[in-house]
C-alpha cells in the first residue's frame, strides 16, 4: 500500500503528467484561442500548487486562481480584532491553531499579546484544550474556531467532550466557514470567468461528491474533487481541461481513494447534534447568509460568543488587498505592498501570514518569476 | 493545513489509534472512523483520523496515471 501511495510524488510520474497537461491546454487554446482557468478552492492546494512547483510550470498554459480557501485570510478583520481583544482579558487560556498567532489585528497580533504575557497557547490537536480545561479550573479556556469544514468537526468533538466531562470552564470562539456559501458568492458576483473548480480533496471527505451537484445544475460549472499530492493535482487539472475542452459540465471525482459519493455521515450526525448554520463575515465580501456553522442554543454555556462581551472598534484601514486575492480578482504581485512593506516577516495582511495563504505561497516559492 | 500524507493505523484503542507517518508515531482519534482496522492507511486532519484510504480506489489512480502517460508516449511516437 505504501508503495502505491508514495507513486503520487513519483517524479516518473509526475513529470510526464506535466506535459500531458500542458499539451491538453494547447489544445484548449487553439479551440478556444485563450488559456483555461481553473480556481482551486482549498488554501492547502495553494501551498501545494506553489511548493511542488505546478504553478510555475503551468503558468504559461493555464490560469489556476486561489480562491477563498484559507480559513485565516477569509476571516474578516473585525473577527480577527476581536479575538484579540478576547486574549486581553483576565484569567483566560486562549487556544489556538498556530495560524492565527502573527495575523496581523487592527493594534496587535496574539503574538504579541503572549509576549505580553497573556496565556495563548497553540495547539495541534485541538482536543487538547479540554484537557486544559480541566486541568486549570481557575481560568477561562477558549478555544479560537477559525475552519472550514475539515475543521468543524473537531470542533463538535471538543464540544462533546467537554459536555461529557461536565467541564464548566472551557467554550469556543465559533467562527467558521462554509465552502458552498462563498462559492455560490463568487458564481452569482460573476466576477471572474472560470471554466471549472478546483475541490478541496479534505473538506470533500467531510461533504462528499454529491454535495457539489449544485455547480452543475445551478450553475452549469464543472468541479473537479482533488487531492494534494503532485500526481493528484496534476491529474485533476486534466480532468479538468478535458472536460472544458468536450464541453462536458460534471463533477468529478478525482481523490476516491478517501473521498465518497455521500461524505463522511458519522461526521454528519456531529454536525447535527451540535450545530445550526449562523451568518458570517467574510474578509472582502462582508456578510454572507448561512455561510457559517455555530453552537446549537441549548450549548450555549460553550459558546465563547455568548459568555464573553468583546468591544472592538472600526478595524483600521491598510492599503492590504486580501480581499481581492481571496475572491480571485487579482494575483498577489498585484498588491502594491507585495514583497515590499508586506512581507512575512511583517505581514500586513492574513494572506501572508498563513501557510495556507495565496501571498506566502507566492512569497515563499515563486517570487523568481515577478 | 490539510495534510495528504496518510498515516498507517499501528495500534487500535477505542476511540483512538497509535498511527505511523513518515517513520515518525502520534496517537490520533477515530471516533469519526468507527470502522478503522490494523493497518488501515488513513488522512488524518488536526489530530483526528478523518477518512480511511481504499486501497483498490488508490491503486486504480496510479493505473489511471500510468495509462494517461502511456497514451501521450504513443501519440508521440505514431
Amino acid at each position: 500500500m505504501l508503495e502505491i501511495l508514495k507513486q503520487s510524488n513519483n517524479p516518473e510520474i509526475c513529470k510526464p503528467l506535466v506535459e500531458a497537461v500542458i499539451e491538453k491546454a494547447k489544445e484548449f487554446q487553439q479551440k478556444f484561442g485563450r488559456k483555461p482557468a481553473f480556481m482551486e478552492v482549498c488554501g492547502s492546494h495553494t501551498m501545494a500548487l506553489a511548493r511542488t512547483g505546478v504553478k510555475q510550470c503551468l503558468k504559461e498554459d493555464v490560469n489556476l486562481i486561489s480562491g477563498p480557501g484559507c480559513p485565516v485570510c477569509v476571516t474578516d478583520q473585525r473577527s480577527i480584532d476581536a479575538m484579540i481583544a478576547l486574549a486581553e482579558g483576565e484569567d483566560r487560556i486562549i487556544c489556538t491553531f498556530g495560524d492565527m498567532m502573527r495575523v496581523p489585528g487592527s493594534n496587535k497580533t496574539l503574538l504579541d499579546s503572549k509576549i505580553a504575557g497573556k496565556d495563548i497557547r497553540v495547539l495541534y490537536s485541538p482536543v487538547d484544550a479540554v484537557k486544559i480545561a480541566e486541568e486549570n479550573p481557575d481560568k477561562e479556556v477558549v478555544f479560537l474556531g477559525v475552519g472550514f469544514e475539515t475543521t468543524i468537526p473537531i470542533l463538535t468533538l471538543m464540544i462533546g467532550e467537554a459536555e461529557k466531562r461536565e467541564i464548566p470552564n472551557f467554550s469556543i470562539w465559533m467562527t467558521t466557514k462554509l465552502v458552498e456559501p462563498v462559492l455560490r458568492f463568487l458564481l452569482d458576483a460573476g466576477e471572474v470567468n472560470l471554466d471549472g473548480f478546483l475541490l478541496p480533496g479534505h473538506v470533500s471527505i467531510v461533504l462528499g461528491e454529491d454535495s457539489y451537484q449544485y455547480l452543475v445544475d445551478e450553475y452549469r460549472i464543472s468541479g473537479v474533487i482533488t487531492g494534494f499530492e503532485t500526481a493528484e493535482i496534476l491529474s485533476g487539472i486534466y480532468k479538468g481541461i478535458e472536460l472544458a475542452l468536450h464541453e462536458k459540465i460534471a463533477i468529478v471525482n478525482n481523490h476516491p481513494a478517501v473521498v465518497s459519493k455521500t461524505g463522511n455521515q458519522v461526521i454528519h450526525q456531529w454536525f447535527d447534534k451540535y450545530l445550526t448554520e449562523c451568518d458570517e463575515a467574510w474578509r472582502g465580501i462582508g456578510i454572507i447568509a448561512n455561510s457559517g456553522l455555530d453552537l446549537k442554543p441549548e450549548y450555549d454555556q460553550f459558546n465563547a460568543k455568548k459568555r464573553f462581551t468583546v468591544h472592538v472598534g472600526e478595524p483600521r484601514k491598510t492599503k492590504c488587498r486580501c480581499g481581492e486575492v481571496i475572491r480571485g480578482l487579482i494575483s498577489p504581485t498585484e498588491c502594491l505592498l507585495f514583497g515590499r512593506a508586506c512581507q512575512p516577516m511583517n505581514p500586513i495582511g492574513p494572506c501572508m501570514v498563513s501557510a495556507e495563504g495565496s501571498c506566502a505561497a507566492h512569497y515563499q516559492y515563486m517570487r523568481e518569476s515577478f | 493545513m490539510c495534510v495528504g500524507v496518510p498515516a498507517k493505523v499501528i495500534k487500535k484503542m477505542e476511540y483512538s489509534a497509535v498511527v505511523d507517518v513518515m517513520g515518525s508515531q502520534t496517537t490520533v482519534g477515530t471516533i469519526f472512523v468507527p470502522e478503522v482496522a490494523l493497518g488501515d492507511y488513513v488522512i488524518v486532519h488536526a489530530g483526528q483520523a478523518m477518512s480511511i484510504v481504499d486501497e483498490t480506489y488508490a491503486r486504480e489512480s496510479v493505473v489511471e496515471w500510468r495509462k494517461l502517460i502511456d497514451a501521450r508516449n504513443s501519440e508521440t511516437v505514431q
